[in-house]
């Protein structure tokens, strides 16, 4: 069967935007083919910097014949249903229907149409330009005379050629005909743009491949990487050294070249004094080269290695003089920044953050430093860390921001604030907060365990979090512009996996105080008066742990269960009560019970509404006629006491055994005791002691939110 | 006076080879800008239907990024090469590239290439797409297709290329600080460097940026500038038959000009805050945007 070989040439592609393209472009057109009834048998995209190219193999040659009988108005009826039926089938008159008879609701025509399969070179001929025209590029571009034209062809960058070619492997293809803004499509391409740019006439994608080899273009990125990667790692062994791998780099580098030639630099060993991030992040962010390490030491050396795209006539030697010069440069502005920050205590800038302005109803980075430090504070103990170490650490955390090095590359705030604050003598646990209070950042970044960088992390992520509850934004949809859920996240897995035990109502509703919010609602919980935010914000944390629980493979649905429980709000007790229920519910008492439970509330659901009242309230033991009640009342007692005092004891594992004790009795009561009682007394009391089973699993959670 | 040899070398031979394309050779905007685009032979020629190429130097300002003349690179006084082709001719790389190649820079020797980088300025209304121009890892020119200038769209796309001149003058010499830059070509005690010329300006314009400049006449000169720009526009519009035309979109353009340097002095000085600074920008883009709409109704804007 034929394959399609499909080429668009253009100016330079984005590197960042080149592996999406080809992947849209090998969509698009496999989706349509497949649309249109052509079903491929295999297709692949590439990407250089001046191309995208698509090779689909194993395409029908034609579409198959379509026929298709399509029922009409029945003979003799009105003419507007006739004529309607006439345009949607194409029929020029009704000589051309077929009638068919039926004695019971009267004859109708049929209409047979037959749909001839088209050419599939007819059908890329349509579908090729459509799909250029509508191309998801994030950002594209008009250009030259054709722009002041309504419906000017849009691309990432000027397009100039397209190669477009159908056939089978044994014969010479045929030329996709087709053209779009004035661009033919052909089969002519050109090599690589300094050392082979003459055009190159090509016919399907073996040649083609073949041949822009020998015009110098590597067409798949991969193999591109695969060649920065080898030749890198070859230049630095060589040498002894150990390349430091970058993977986005080596994304990016790969679409900034056709032709990749892996090149040795070295800069002037007095940079080293600069901590090896800095250097590292100027050589790679601004000059898109990947440094070196020394394998015994673990640090940097003086040597970058830089990808070209060209194979010098000199073998590299002014490409490399060139790279040095540019990256001697750029040192000496990163050591100026550093040793003009080392100027400077970081205490010093803190003046500068009355000025910033954090948010617009939120105060100035000032404000919100104070707050941080204060409730680092009073989160020190609870964490076992040193008050005024925890107090300090707070205060200079968020300094480096004002430093040059963080203004110029501001991937490296906190640990620049790390180098400097150790440089000014600071106690290590101070200086590893400034870079440790950002983390957790998402799920799978490190948790700080120095219990300084744990008050002070906690601290910055709650004033956020109190902070934009207070002015109502939160996150909806997904809207989060201030990376709340991922503050909340951070928070939890400070606690969970520190075994912080901290009850968070509390400490929210402190910290409101610190925002001038008036008209914060009070509302009831646990017993007292607290504010409706903190409450919210705790509702907030409960879905935040369900999605990690969840994406941990856990049992998420128990979470609601543990927080209708009355004041919960120490997340390490809910994730341990979770934990325990989850393994009591994979046991047959657990499961058992739950059946229980979940039939007690039923019964119970059923005859309070039916009665219009609740009943609660201690049954009445006088009222037990049958054993199984007695032994129910009984084993509610002792499962009550033991389960609870499991519980206070923070021993879930206990508190589960004890309510396995439960079970049995729950069974027996059901088999054998009816609790509709023609004494309405006797349901009565029955009834309540259903309510006595759900008020007895209530030591650990609320059986009744589990679903099942 | 070859480009490798001098800072004017290189100036006249890009002039000479733009030139010899056909393109309009124009001298320095007589205003203070902060960047050839600013001339109006680009912002406003970018405007409307009409063919246009040129070619200028322009001295641009960047008050803020003065140093005092002691970094080797960064200067608040520099010079632009610009080039404007309206419609952007198909071989627009190749016409750069020879442009390169015509100052010395073979790229059969030399690293060049086209990296992404999008163009925006937000004072102008502006916006394009293009690239920073690398010679072995070095910036030497900004490539932008002008989508859109003072809030207008562009149609046709002009192609705007932009020579850093002391970066690419440096490249060329092979020297590492701007102020060693040979000047004028000679040698001995005939030679006149770029240190010679400007090192003492670049002191004395950082001293008046960052510390002197008067703060209260430029808060004044802004808001002079913004309202004549306003009085200059509305006194412009005349209503022929059943078409307005503009009289002086030009004098107005002067002043939205005027009013966007002010800015930057303000800004270097330090007496604008965070969210003043995003009114300042709005404001002058508000400026550009009426001072495009009144060219739009001028005869070189492609007024009938």
């Amino acid at each position: 069967m034929p394959d399609l070989l499909l080429e668009l040439f253009s100016e330079e592609i984005p590197a960042r935007m080149q592996a999406k393209a080809a992947d849209d472009l090998r969509r698009m057109v496999t989706d349509k083919l497949v649309a249109e009834g052509l079903v491929y048998e295999g297709a692949k995209a590439f990407a250089t910097p001046r191309r995208l190219t698509l090779t689909v193999h194993g395409i029908p040659a034609r579409q198959s014949d379509l026929k298709e009988e399509r029922r009409g108005p029945r003979v003799g009826g009105p003419d507007a249903a006739i004529q309607g039926f006439l345009k949607a089938t194409g029929l020029a008159s009704l000589d051309e229907a077929k009638i068919q008879r039926d004695p019971k609701k009267g004859d109708f025509y049929i209409a047979l149409i037959e749909k001839p399969g088209r050419a599939t070179l007819d059908v890329l001929a349509d579908m090729l330009p459509v799909i250029i025209r509508t191309f998801p590029w994030p950002k594209s571009m008009r250009w030259g005379e054709r722009s002041a034209r309504p419906g000017a062809l849009q691309w990432v960058r000027p397009l100039h050629a397209i190669v477009a070619t159908f056939g089978m492997e044994t014969e010479e293809p045929d030329v996709v005909k087709f053209a779009v803004d004035g661009i033919e499509a052909g089969q002519t391409t050109y090599g690589h743009r300094f050392m082979a740019p003459a055009p190159i006439s090509v016919r399907r994608f073996e040649d083609y491949q073949a041949k822009l080899h020998a015009a110098k273009v590597v067409l798949d990125p991969q193999g591109r990487k695969d060649i920065i990667l080898a030749e890198a790692r070859t230049l630095a062994q060589a040498q002894n050294y150990e390349l430091i791998e970058d993977q986005g780099l080596l994304d990016e580098v790969a679409g900034l070249v056709e032709w990749p030639v892996v090149l040795m630099g070295s800069f002037d060993q007095e940079f080293l004094s600069i901590p090896g991030e800095v250097i590292r992040a100027t050589i790679r962010n601004n000059q898109k080269c990947f440094v070196v390490s020394d394998p015994k030491t673990t640090k940097l050396i003086n040597k970058f290695v830089l990808t070209a795209n060209i194979e010098a006539s000199d073998g590299g030697k002014a490409i490399i003089a060139g790279n040095e010069r540019v990256i001697r440069a750029r040192l000496s502005d990163a050591k100026f920044f550093y040793e003009t920050d080392l100027k400077t205590k970081l205490e010093e800038r803190l003046a500068k953050f009355d000025s910033i302005v954090f948010h617009e109803k939120l105060g100035t980075q000032g404000e919100r430093i104070k707050r941080i430090e204060r409730l680092a504070a009073e989160i020190a103990p609870l964490v076992g860390a040193d008050v005024e170490k925890t107090k300090r650490a707070a205060r200079l955390a968020k300094t480096d921001l004002l430093t040059e090095v963080v203004g110029e590359f501001p991937e490296l705030q906190g640990l620049m604030g790390k180098y400097y604050a150790l440089a000014q003598g600071e106690d290590a646990s101070v200086a590893a907060a400034s870079e440790e209070h950002y983390k957790p950042q998402g799920p799978a970044d490190r948790v700080p365990t120095d219990p300084v960088s744990v008050a002070v992390a906690l601290a910055d992520k709650i004033d956020t979090l109190v902070g934009f509850w207070a002015i109502d934004e939160k996150p909806t949809g997904s809207k989060d512009p201030y990376a709340l859920r991922r503050a909340a996240l951070g928070v939890i897995r400070l606690l969970v996996e520190n075994r912080h035990k901290i009850n968070l109502i509390s400490v929210f509703d402190k910290h409101a105080e610190a925002f001038k919010v008036t008209g914060a609602a009070m509302v009831r919980w646990a017993g007292r008066q607290v504010r409706n935010n903190s409450v919210d914000l705790l509702a907030f944390f409960a879905d935040r742990l369900k999605v990690q629980l969840r994406e941990q493979g856990a049992r998420y649905d128990l979470v609601d269960a543990v927080f209708a429980l009355e004041g919960q709000d120490d997340l390490l007790m809910v994730v341990r009560r979770v934990e325990a229920l989850g393994k009591f519910l994979d046991t047959d008492d657990g499961k058992n019970l739950l059946a229980g439970t979940k039939r007690a509330a039923n019964i119970l659901r059923i005859e309070e509404k039916k009665d219009g009242k609740a009943y609660e309230g201690a049954p009445d033991a006088a009222l037990y006629s049958l054993d199984e009640e007695k032994t129910l009342a009984k084993a509610i007692d002792q499962v009550k006491a033991d389960a609870s005092a499991a519980a206070a004891k923070e021993d879930f594992a206990s508190a589960m055994s004890a309510m396995a004790k439960l079970r049995p009795a729950v069974d027996a009561f059901f088999d054998k005791v009816k609790v509709n009682d023609d004494d309405a007394k006797v349901r009565e009391n029955r009834l309540k002691l259903l309510n006595e089973i759900r008020d007895a699993t209530r030591a650990v959670a609320d059986f009744s939110k589990i679903q099942d | 006076m070859r480009p490798e040899r001098s800072f004017q070398g290189l100036i006249l031979t890009l002039q000479r080879y733009w030139a010899d394309y056909g393109c309009v050779i124009l001298q320095p905007y007589d205003m203070e800008v902060g960047a050839g685009t600013f001339h109006p032979a680009t912002t406003l020629r970018a405007l409307g239907p009409k063919r246009w190429n040129a070619a200028y130097v322009q001295p641009s300002r960047r008050p803020k990024d003065g140093r005092y003349g002691e970094n080797p690179n960064r200067l608040q006084h520099y010079y632009q090469f610009q080039v404007i082709l309206k419609p952007s001719p198909p071989d627009i790389q190749e016409l750069y590239l020879k442009s390169l190649a015509a100052i010395g820079v073979d790229s059969h020797l030399h690293d060049i290439r086209f990296v992404e980088d999008d163009w925006e300025s937000p004072t102008l209304g502006a916006w394009g797409l293009g690239w920073e121009c690398w010679c072995d890892g070095m910036e030497v020119s900004q490539f932008t297709y002008f989508q859109q200038v003072a809030g207008v769209e562009c149609a046709p796309v002009s192609g705007e290329l932009t020579y850093g001149l002391e970066r690419l003058a440096m490249y060329v010499q092979g020297v590492d600080r701007v102020y060693d830059l040979n000047f004028n070509g000679r040698d001995g005690a005939e030679r006149v460097t770029y240190g010679d010329v400007f090192l003492q300006a670049e002191q004395e314009y950082s001293r008046h940026n960052f510390e002197h400049s008067d703060a209260d006449m430029l808060f004044k000169q802004f808001a002079m500038a913004e309202e004549a720009c306003k009085k200059y526009l509305e006194a412009g519009w005349v209503s022929g038959h059943n078409q307005k035309k503009h009289l002086m979109a030009l004098p107005a353009y002067d002043q939205c000009i005027k009013a966007s340097h002010v800015f930057n002095l303000l800004d270097a000085r330090g007496v604008i805050s965070v969210t003043e600074r995003q009114s300042y920008i709005m404001r002058v883009r508000e400026l550009a945007r009426a001072c495009g709409e009144a060219w739009l109704h001028t005869e070189a804007g492609g007024a009938t």
